[in-house]
């Protein structure tokens, strides 16, 4: 009998071979929502900011009428789906986390959407987010925090602790995440899920609202590899709506992730990043991840050390380039066309309709990044910091360029430390930047990369997790490292990680 | 109806040109007529019911993204070539930001530091005092694309401008539609002509762009935009002094008269010792003056940066010497070939194109209008039109081909000449085409020679005398009675065939 705790794969099969229904698994997902995502005491998991359990069971019944009639789309046809609050959902709210957005219904679907409704995916409803995608702990949101499900007084990363969360506490097989500088594969480490960030243009971003559309790729959340191959293979490709997306025949990524749950890793040359290790990184982290990297080199892989000089600059770079292109985004929200409008006493101007909305809709680090933005693009300082920045972004690239010359894949831990305590960082904008430390260079070159759960720190028990990086375009590798060591991981712990979260306690 | 009378002090044009270098520059905005706007699929039609043709893209909302319309691109390029331009191998777009309701996303996307087209060059044809022609180059600096904003209109207040009104609607119709501008490098050296230059710049643009096809370029609806900026140097000196940029100048006469009232009103402020603001000023074509817009110092920073969801723009060699390929004829070899093919005297050359009018009689012509009449049309009637009317001459409502019926009708005797002025009066007025405006009007001549017979009947019998003489041979007085016949006929009369009828009647 299906279960939540079913992965995607599972519940693929279980459609398949007529052992449960889209509208059984859905109504499943939409109870477990009901049970665990907002409890009474304020102690929910509050993963989702909107459910929509009239659509999710409407489009399952369909799917389920599909199969009938053996006109199935694909073998995720009827598996439900969690979407980030950023993409745009024709006909349901899309509100990024912030209060400016509030009660906007797009009148159109981002293509990743556009392609889940194509394969058949009921859409479970919009996961919580730090607002607009800024920060690593969904504190920022203008909805309230996502709670950890392995702890519920720490943060589940950001800024897709939604997403990550609701997968986790399974409240959704599947979800769909965006990373900038972290955002899927940090939430990933920190709540023992899967994450992954694909090549810069290997998904379309049309309909994804912009934090910084240089680095921004949505990418799937999910339990397992394979999961994450297989929605990968239905939400990538190339769309002629953003000019950015890559044209080329991508190769199977499920079809990967299946050659590495062999577990063989011998051919494989595994770079471990030297600057991604020692101070400020916690001592349980590192040694799951020094396990972890034995665990591979038992199962035949060469491992070298790699240095790529150029990432400790990763942080200040990133902090000029998001902010100036988050700066321009947006402007937009200006309470002319959409979402909220203040209009202030008197005879106000559309200026000061402007100033009073964009004052009271956007939050505080919002607020601090568009100034930091606006400063970084000013003429007189452009060269000194956008420019910089730039050049820094190159060299990284470069330094990317020379290792994958030397290995396959590079590996590093996903975040430096386990989840922290909400609101422990909340007053220090540079500790919580630094939880990005080790996800950002991806962005800034545009490669891929997966965050595995690699087991639970020491001093905590908090799940820890494994990044490995791989070439743009060379997504399959990251699928075939990630699955490998999965496979080897769960082989040693005789089943998920995620068995040893904590029961949550439920409404019923 | 402007609120704005001429109080500003001016100096008289000789002061002005005693004592200073004028320094004009152009920027010329040209509205595309491609099929759809510069970043999405939405028609690029202006006009239609407000914000009926928009989509996410050029409403800018949450998410939706921009991809270049390929089409704009290569207009773009071929507007480059034309005007002798390098075309880059490898360009991208640009962020302009700043806050204006009109604008979706309070960013126009356009190009800075990479323009498509740069380092061009046209020779504007001028004529000097004993009726040659001389040519005056204008260089240009760059033409890059950018996407046009929506339209404000606002409701109230005296003056439809943004002060005073009681609220404003926006219409995005306008929004991403494709534009080129065209901007030259600041023209200096021409004196006492720069106002003529500016105008026939202008002027010998749109030309080329009407001759490549890529615009309607009509300034009366603005396809075609003039920014005129102006600046006084003190004369011999090289130097460049503060300049103003002029906007809202909507005829080829207004981009001369705006010229040439900024240098008078520079002159005033700059002799009296005082400075020149660097500001954007408006055009009033009503009263001829200009008026402060917002002030435009270095604080205003658009924090241009390049557009990261757009690709570069790398035109292949191959297809900018396709592009190349499909230019039209350089304007002063098609005006020395023109004038062959039409038998035009060069005076006759030289008013047509000063009238602005060459275009409108060659399309006149290939409409199957003989190039005299042609000429005598467009230079005649037309041209007084456009004078007393101030508008532009190709602004007229009335197209070559109306003009070639007109034409034809007077070569079939359907109107003589002077009935033909009643109908261009009428089709100027709206009243439908040539044909209709006949009908209408009732002007078509009498040619039915029983009409024309029973009134040739009675001028013989009102004027024996004259009969007489062409009895006797004396053909040339046939006039007189020709003109009793017309009097009697209200001017809607076949002249050639009551002549015939009379040398009949009296042969």
């Amino acid at each position: 009998m299906s279960t939540v705790k079913d992965t995607a794969a599972e519940a693929a099969g279980a459609l398949a071979d007529g052992s449960t229904t889209s509208v059984e698994l859905t109504e499943m997902h939409l109870d477990r929502i009901d049970a665990v995502d907002t409890a009474v005491d304020g102690r929910g998991i509050h993963a989702f900011l909107h459910v929509d359990r009239e659509g999710a069971l409407a489009q399952a019944a369909e799917s389920d009428a599909r199969r009938a009639r053996g006109e199935a789309r694909g073998p995720l046809d009827g598996v439900p789906i969690a979407v980030k609050d950023v993409l745009a959902t024709r006909g349901l709210p899309t509100t990024c986390g912030s209060k400016i957005l509030e009660g906007w219904i797009p009148p159109y679907d981002a293509t990743v959407v556009q392609r889940l409704r194509v394969a058949g995916l009921p859409i479970l409803g919009k996961t919580n987010m730090d607002e607009f995608a800024m920060g690593s702990s969904t504190e920022h949101s203008a909805y309230g925090p996502t709670r950890n499900p392995w702890d519920l007084d720490r943060i589940p990363g950001g800024s897709g602790g939604g997403s990550a969360a609701a997968v986790a506490s399974f409240q959704a097989p599947l979800a769909i995440g965006t990373d900038t500088g972290g955002s899927i594969r940090q939430p990933g480490a920190v709540t023992g899920t899967v994450g992954v960030k694909p090549t810069y243009g290997g998904v379309s971003r049309y309909g994804l609202v912009a934090l910084a559309n240089s680095l921004d790729q949505a990418g799937p959340v999910t339990r397992t590899v394979r999961d994450s191959a297989m929605l990968h293979d239905v939400i990538g490709g190339h769309d002629l709506r953003d000019s950015t997306s890559i044209k080329t025949e991508w190769p199977s990524f499920t079809e990967a992730a299946a050659q590495g749950a062999t577990g063989d890793m011998s051919g494989v040359k595994v770079g471990v990043i030297t600057e991604l290790a020692g101070d400020g990184w916690q001592s349980g982290v590192m040694a799951r991840f020094n396990e972890s990297v034995e665990l591979l080199v038992k199962a035949g892989a060469e491992v070298v050390e790699v240095s790529c000089p150029s990432f400790v600059h990763a942080l200040a770079a990133y902090y000029l380039i998001l902010p100036a292109e988050a700066s321009s985004n947006l402007a937009k929200f200006d309470a002319m066309r959409f979402g909220l409008r203040v209009t202030p006493d008197g005879d106000p101007s559309a200026e000061d309709v402007m100033r009073a909305t964009r004052d009271a809709g956007f939050g505080d680090e919002v607020k601090r990044r568009i100034i930091l933005g606006t400063y970084a693009l000013s003429s007189g300082y452009y060269d000194a910091y956008y420019g910089q920045a730039q050049k820094i972004r190159t060299l990284i690239s470069r330094d990317f360029e020379a290792a994958f010359a030397r290995v396959d894949v590079l590996v590093s831990p996903t975040a430096p430390t386990t989840a922290f305590k909400l609101g422990e960082k909340l007053d220090d904008p540079m500790a919580m930047y630094l939880n990005d430390l080790a996800t950002i260079p991806a962005n800034l070159a545009g490669v891929p990369g997966i965050s595995v759960p690699n087991g639970l720190a020491d001093e905590d028990g908090l799940p820890s997790g494994f990044q490995v990086l791989a070439p743009a375009l060379a997504d399959d590798r990251v699928y075939r490292v990630g699955a490998a060591l999965e496979k080897l991981l769960t082989d040693q712990w005789g089943g998920p990680l995620l068995d040893r979260a904590p029961e949550l306690e439920t409404d019923r | 109806m402007s609120a704005h009378t001429n109080d500003t002090a001016l100096m008289s044009y000789e002061d002005v040109l005693a004592a200073f270098d004028p320094a004009i520059g152009l920027e010329v905005h040209v509205e595309l007529n491609t099929a759809s706007k510069m970043f999405c699929g939405c028609p690029a039609t202006f006009g239609g019911d407000p914000n009926a043709g928009v989509c996410p893209t050029c409403l800018g909302l949450p998410g939706a993204m921009p991809v270049v319309n390929a089409k704009a691109v290569e207009s773009a390029i071929r507007i480059g070539l034309a005007l002798n331009c390098d075309i880059a191998e490898w360009c991208r777009f640009a962020r302009k930001n700043y806050f204006y309701p009109d604008m979706p996303k309070n960013f126009q996307t356009s190009q800075y530091d990479e323009p498509i087209c740069f380092d061009g060059w046209m020779d504007v044809d001028l004529q000097n005092e004993a009726g040659e022609t001389e040519t005056f180059r204008v260089e240009i600096e760059r033409a890059h694309m950018e996407e046009d904003t929506g339209k404000s209109l606002h409701v109230g207040g005296a003056t439809g401008r943004i002060h005073g009104a009681d609220y404003s609607l926006v219409d995005y119709n306008r929004a991403g539609i494709p534009l080129i501008e065209i901007v030259t490098r600041p023209i200096m050296g021409a004196g006492e002509r720069a106002p003529e230059v500016a105008k026939a710049y202008v002027a010998q643009l749109r030309e080329l762009i009407v001759a490549l096809g890529v615009s309607e370029a009509r300034m009366d609806q603005g396809n075609l935009r003039a920014d005129v900026n102006l600046s006084l140097a003190p004369k011999g000196s090289g130097t460049l002094g503060t300049r103003t940029e002029t906007k809202n100048v909507n005829s080829f006469r207004s981009v001369e008269r705006a010229v040439r009232y900024e240098m008078q009103r520079h002159g005033a402020i700059l002799s009296d010792g005082g400075s020149i603001l660097q500001e954007t000023r408006h055009w009033h074509e009503d009263t001829g003056v200009t008026t402060s817009g917002r002030e435009k110092s270095d604080a205003e920073d658009y924090r241009y940066f390049p557009e990261p969801d757009l690709v570069p723009v790398a035109p292949s060699r191959e297809w900018v010497e396709e592009l190349r390929g499909t230019l039209p004829e350089n304007p002063t070899v098609r005006r020395a070939r023109l004038q062959a093919a039409w038998g035009f005297t060069d005076m006759e050359m030289r008013d047509t194109v000063g009238a602005g009018a060459l275009g409108l009689v060659e399309e006149t012509i290939a409409e199957g209008a003989a190039p005299q009449a042609a000429r005598k049309w467009w230079l005649g009637e037309l041209a007084r039109r456009s004078n007393e009317d101030g508008v532009d001459i190709v602004d007229l409502p009335i197209t070559p081909a109306q003009v070639a019926r007109i034409q034809a009708l007077v070569d079939d005797r359907t109107v003589n000449d002077k009935l033909a002025r009643q109908v261009f009066e009428g089709v100027l007025a709206g009243e439908g085409s040539p044909d209709e405006v006949v009908e209408k009007r009732g002007l078509a001549v009498v040619s039915d020679d029983g009409a024309l017979g029973a009134a040739v009947d009675n001028a013989i019998a009102a004027n024996p005398d004259i009969a007489d003489k062409i009895r006797d041979g004396k053909h040339a007085a046939a006039g007189a009675l020709i003109g009793a016949v017309m009097k009697e006929m209200r001017g809607q009369a076949d002249a050639g065939r009551v002549r015939e009828l009379i040398l009949e009647k009296l042969g």
